[in-house]
C-alpha cells in the first residue's frame, strides 16, 4: 500500500493536513484507530482563539501572540507562536468557507467569547473576547466539518487501523509505517513519501482526566522507539474544572460568560489568587489556586475534596442558549443543573503541552551529532502530539484548537511543495519493516503474566499521585524506579486472547506500551528539570530558575537521558518578548 | 447484578449466543452502562466493544441495552435496567463483526450521499461569510449529530431498505446543509433526494426520535424536506 502522504490519526491537525494535500492532488490517506468524527478534537468545547476582532474590534494578532509567550512561561518558542497567531486568524476564515456553524453576532460576524490569560494591547487593555466559538461544541463542529470537506477532497480514510511503530531506513528516515487493520486483524506494511503523525495526547497516563479512553500516546510511543527525542514532556495541563469524580470537561468559556469558582464558604477565591485576572488568569494559575483552596480546608462537599463552579447568576437563558452542551453534561455526570446548581470541579489533567520537537512547517527535529538540530527525513508530526512549541509550560485555553488548524495546515503546504519537488519513496530493508513489528509479534506470542488492565491501573495510579498539580521531588524520585519496575512487568504481560478480528485485547496492550513510554519520559523529565514554570510545580524548587531552565527539555528513550534545547527568541516580523514575572 | 451480553466472534465455529455474567458492582454509585462494560472487559478481555470519549459527544459506543439504543457512556444502568438485569446486544440491523461491534458502512454511505458538505462556489469574502444569528439558529437540532447510528439502527425503514432509503441520520444532516443560509445548491439536494426510497420511505414511526442520545429530531428534519420537495413539485 502506498501513498504521497499518509497522516496517523483523524482529529483536528490530521485532517486538515490531510485535507491540504488532498486538495492539491496528492494522494492521500489519513490512518486512524477509529472512525475520524470520534476523534478527541470532538471533546472540545470553548473555542478556538484568533484575532478575528469580531467582538474586539481593535485586536491583533500581536497581542495574542504576546498574550501565548507570557501564558507559555516564556519556553513557547517565538518564531512558532508569530506565525500561529499570524496566520490564526485566515485559518478561522478558511473553517468558515468550508461550512463550520460558528455561533454569529448580532452582525452576523463569528462570536467571540472571553478565555483565560487573553488580553488587550499586551497585557494592559484588560480581557479579550478572542475564542470563536460554535455553542460549546466547537471542537464538534471542527472536526465533522473537516471530515466532511476531506470526503468532497477525496482523500482515502484507513479507519479503524492502528498504527504499530514507524519503518525507519538505515539513514534515519521514515518510509512509513507498520499498521494493522483491526476488523480483520491484518498487518499492512503502509510506504509513503511523507508520514504524518497527528495522533494527540495521551491524558491516560493519569488515573483521572478529561481525555478520551483511546488517548493513550501512540505518537509519542513511536517516536521513542525510533530513536527521535520528545519535548518539555513534563509539561502537563491540569484543567481548572473537570467535573469532581467523572472528570469530564466543563469548558473554560463558563468562566469565559461569567462564571466563577467558590470554595465551601461561598468565598470568589480566585480574587486573592489573581487580582486583575481573577477566574480568567493562566490555567496554572487558577488549577494551584483551587488545590490551595483545599488543601487549605476550604474544599466544598462531604470531603472537601473539590471546588464549585457557579454559574446560575448567568440565568437560565444564558446558559442555554451559550452552553447547551455542558448543561447537558452536568446534569449527567454531576447530576446538577448548572442554572440552579454550582458544579462540582476539580484540576483534571487535560492537555500534553510537549511532544515530538518540530519546526513550524511541522517536519520532525532530532539532535546532529554536532548537537544542533537536525531534520527527520519524511517525518512530520502535529497538533497535541507535537511540540512545535506554542504552548511551552502551559497552554492558553483556546489555543489548542488554533494549533491543530495553524499547523495541520502548514505541514500539508510543505508537503505539497516537497511532493512538487520531487521527494520519492524511500525503500526500507526488509529487516526495517520486521523491526516496526516486533512489539506486536512480543504479545502475540506471549503465554503467560500479569493482565495488561491490571498493569495500567497501576501505571496511572502512580502518574495521578506523584505528577499533578504540585510535585515533590522524594516521590517523583520513587516513582522513577517503580516505573523501571513496571517495564520490566509489561514485557513479560500476557494477552491471553490472540484472536483476529477485531480484538481489542490486542489494541489495549499495544497502547499500554505507549502509555509506558509517555509515563517514564514524563516522570524522568520532570524529576530533572529543578524549578517551578508553568504547568510543572515543585515543592523543593518553589522559584522560576531562568539561569539554568530558560530552555526546552529533550529526553531520549534508549538511554534515558535528558539533554536541554535553546527556546527561540527570534520571530521574524516583531521583537522578541522578554521574559517577566508571570502574574495575573 | 445479572447481565447479558451478545457474543459473537467469526473465526469460531460458533453461532452467536448470549453470554450471562455475574458482576460484582461497587456501591454507592450509579454506574454508566460503559463503566459496567469496561468491568466485563478487565474480567474477560476478550468481549469486543468501541468507545472513546466517555461522555457522549464522539459516539462510538451507539448499543442496544434492554431493546433499547442509545449511547452506553451515558446511560445510567439505573435507567436502561429498571428490574435489575442488563441484556447488552449490538445495534439491531447491521451486520455483526464482533460481539457489540457493527459493520457501520452502510450507515456512513448513506451519510456520504447527501453530499455532506457546504457548498457555495462563489468566491469567499477575505473574512467570513456572515450569517444572521436567526439563520445560524436554524442549524440548531441538527448540526449536532454525532453519527452514533443509534436512530437509523432503530428505524423499521432503513432496517427494510438500508441501501436505499438515506435514514434519519443521513436525512437530519441533508436537512443541515438544505437549512444553512450559505448553502447555495437546494435545487440540486432536493433533486438527489425526489426518488420514491431516499426520503418517501420514512414513515413518521419516530424511533429515531425517541432513541436520539443527543435529543435531536430527525423526524422534523424529514418533514421540513418533504415539504421542500412538494412545494418544488408544485
Amino acid at each position: 500500500m502506498e501513498f504521497d502522504g499518509v497522516i496517523v490519526g483523524g482529529g483536528g491537525a490530521g485532517m486538515r493536513a490531510a485535507l491540504q494535500l488532498a486538495q492539491s492532488g496528492s494522494k492521500t490517506a489519513v490512518l486512524s484507530k477509529v472512525f475520524p468524527t470520534r476523534s478527541h478534537t470532538v471533546s472540545a468545547q470553548g473555542g478556538i482563539a484568533a484575532a478575528i476582532a469580531s467582538e474586539d474590534p481593535d485586536d491583533e494578532w500581536r497581542w495574542h501572540m504576546y498574550d501565548t509567550v507570557k501564558g507559555s512561561d516564556y519556553i513557547g518558542d517565538q518564531d512558532a507562536i508569530e506565525y500561529m497567531c499570524r496566520v490564526g486568524p485566515q485559518a478561522v476564515y478558511e473553517l468558515e468557507h468550508m461550512g463550520m456553524p460558528f455561533t454569529r453576532t448580532e452582525r452576523g460576524r463569528i462570536y467571540q467569547r472571553p478565555f483565560g490569560g487573553h488580553s488587550l494591547g499586551f497585557g494592559k487593555g484588560g480581557q479579550a473576547s478572542r475564542a470563536c466559538a460554535a455553542e460549546d461544541r466547537t471542537g464538534h463542529a471542527l472536526l465533522h466539518t473537516l471530515y466532511q470537506n476531506n470526503l468532497k477532497a477525496g482523500t482515502t480514510f484507513l479507519n479503524e487501523w492502528f498504527a504499530i511503530d514507524l519503518v525507519v531506513n538505515p539513514d534515519g528516515a521514515v518510509c512509513g509505517l507498520v499498521a494493522l487493520e483491526i476488523e480483520s486483524g491484518q498487518v499492512v506494511f503502509v510506504k509513503s513519501k511523507a508520514t504524518v503523525l497527528a495522533t494527540g495526547g495521551a491524558g491516560r497516563i493519569f488515573a483521572t482526566t478529561t481525555n478520551a479512553l483511546m488517548n493513550t500516546g501512540d505518537g509519542i510511543g513511536m517516536a521513542l522507539r525510533a530513536g527521535l527525542p520528545v519535548q518539555d514532556i513534563e509539561m502537563w495541563q491540569f484543567h481548572p474544572t473537570g467535573i469532581h469524580q467523572a472528570g469530564v470537561l466543563v469548558t473554560e468559556g463558563c468562566r469565559g460568560e461569567g462564571g466563577y469558582l467558590v470554595n465551601k464558604d461561598g468565598e470568589r477565591f480566585m480574587e486573592r489568587y489573581a487580582p486583575t485576572a481573577k477566574d480568567l488568569a493562566g490555567r496554572d494559575v487558577v488549577a494551584r489556586s483551587m488545590i490551595q483552596e483545599i488543601m487549605d480546608g476550604r474544599g466544598a462537599g462531604p470531603d472537601g475534596d473539590h471546588v464549585l463552579l457557579k454559574l446560575d447568576h448567568l440565568g437560565e437563558e444564558t446558559i442555554l442558549k451559550r452552553l447547551p452542551g455542558i448543561t447537558e453534561l452536568s446534569k449527567t455526570f454531576a447530576h446538577v443543573n448548572p442554572a440552579r446548581d454550582p458544579i462540582p470541579v476539580v484540576p483534571t489533567c487535560h492537555y500534553m503541552m510537549g511532544g515530538i520537537p518540530t519546526n513550524v512547517h511541522g517536519q520532525v527535529l532530532t539532535v546532529a551529532s554536532e548537537g544542533n538540530d537536525a531534520v527527520v527525513g519524511g517525518l512530520y508530526a502535529i497538533g497535541e502530539v507535537a511540540c512545535v512549541s506554542v504552548h511551552g509550560a502551559n497552554r492558553l485555553g483556546a489555543n489548542s484548537l488554533l494549533d491543530l488548524v495553524v499547523f495541520g495546515r502548514a505541514a500539508g503546504i510543505h508537503i505539497e511543495e516537497a511532493i512538487r519537488q520531487g521527494i520519492g519513496h524511500r525503500d526500507p530493508t526488509d529487516e526495517d519493516v520486521d523491526n516496526a513489528s516486533g512489539r506486536l509479534a512480543r504479545w502475540n506470542e506471549s503465554t503467560d503474566g500479569e493482565s495488561v488492565a491490571d498493569l495500567r491501573r497501576e501505571l496511572q495510579r502512580i502518574m495521578l499521585v506523584n505528577f499533578n498539580v504540585f510535585r515533590s521531588g522524594d516521590h517523583m524520585r520513587r516513582s522513577i524506579g517503580e516505573l523501571a519496575e513496571l517495564r520490566g512487568r509489561i514485557a513479560k504481560a500476557h494477552l491471553p486472547d490472540k484472536s483476529r478480528v477485531f480484538n481489542t485485547a490486542r489494541l489495549e496492550a499495544l497502547e499500554l506500551d505507549n502509555l509506558l513510554e509517555v509515563a517514564e519520559a514524563t516522570a524522568i523529565v520532570a524529576q530533572a528539570r529543578t524549578e517551578s514554570r508553568g504547568a510543572h510545580a515543585r515543592d523543593d524548587y518553589t522559584e522560576r530558575d531562568d539561569d539554568n531552565w530558560l530552555c526546552h527539555s529533550l529526553y531520549f528513550a534508549s538511554d534515558k537521558r535528558v539533554a536541554k534545547r535553546a527556546v527561540n527568541f527570534a520571530p521574524e516580523t516583531v521583537e522578541a518578548f522578554q521574559p517577566m514575572a508571570r502574574t495575573y | 447484578m445479572q447481565i447479558s451480553v451478545y457474543r459473537f466472534d467469526p473465526d469460531k465455529d460458533e453461532p452467536p449466543r448470549m453470554e450471562d455474567v455475574e458482576l460484582d458492582l461497587p456501591e454507592g454509585r450509579d454506574l454508566m452502562v460503559l463503566d459496567v462494560l469496561e468491568l466485563l472487559k478487565a474480567q474477560d478481555p476478550s468481549i469486543a466493544y468501541r468507545r472513546s470519549c466517555r461522555e457522549g459527544v464522539c459516539g462510538s459506543d451507539g448499543i442496544n441495552m434492554n431493546g433499547r439504543n442509545g449511547l452506553a457512556c451515558i446511560t445510567p444502568v439505573s435507567e436502561a435496567a429498571p428490574r435489575g438485569k442488563l441484556t447488552l446486544r449490538p445495534l439491531p440491523g447491521l451486520p455483526v463483526v464482533r460481539d457489540l461491534v457493527v459493520d457501520m458502512s452502510q450507515f456512513y454511505r448513506q451519510y456520504e450521499k447527501i453530499t455532506p458538505w457546504l457548498v457555495n462556489d462563489t468566491p469567499p469574502p477575505a473574512q467570513e461569510r456572515l450569517q444572521m444569528p436567526e439563520e445560524r439558529e436554524k442549524l440548531n437540532g441538527l448540526y449536532e449529530c454525532i453519527l452514533c447510528a443509534c436512530c437509523s439502527t432503530a428505524c423499521p425503514s432503513f432496517w427494510w431498505n438500508p441501501d436505499k432509503f438515506v435514514g434519519p441520520a443521513g436525512l437530519l444532516q441533508a436537512y443541515r446543509f438544505l437549512a444553512d443560509s450559505r448553502d447555495t445548491a437546494t435545487a440540486e439536494r432536493l433533486a438527489a433526494l425526489e426518488d420514491p426510497f431516499s426520503v418517501f420511505r420514512c414513515r413518521g414511526i419516530m424511533n429515531c426520535v425517541s432513541v436520539c442520545p443527543k435529543g435531536l429530531n430527525p423526524t422534523r428534519a424529514i418533514g421540513k424536506i418533504r415539504t421542500m420537495l412538494l412545494s418544488q413539485g408544485i
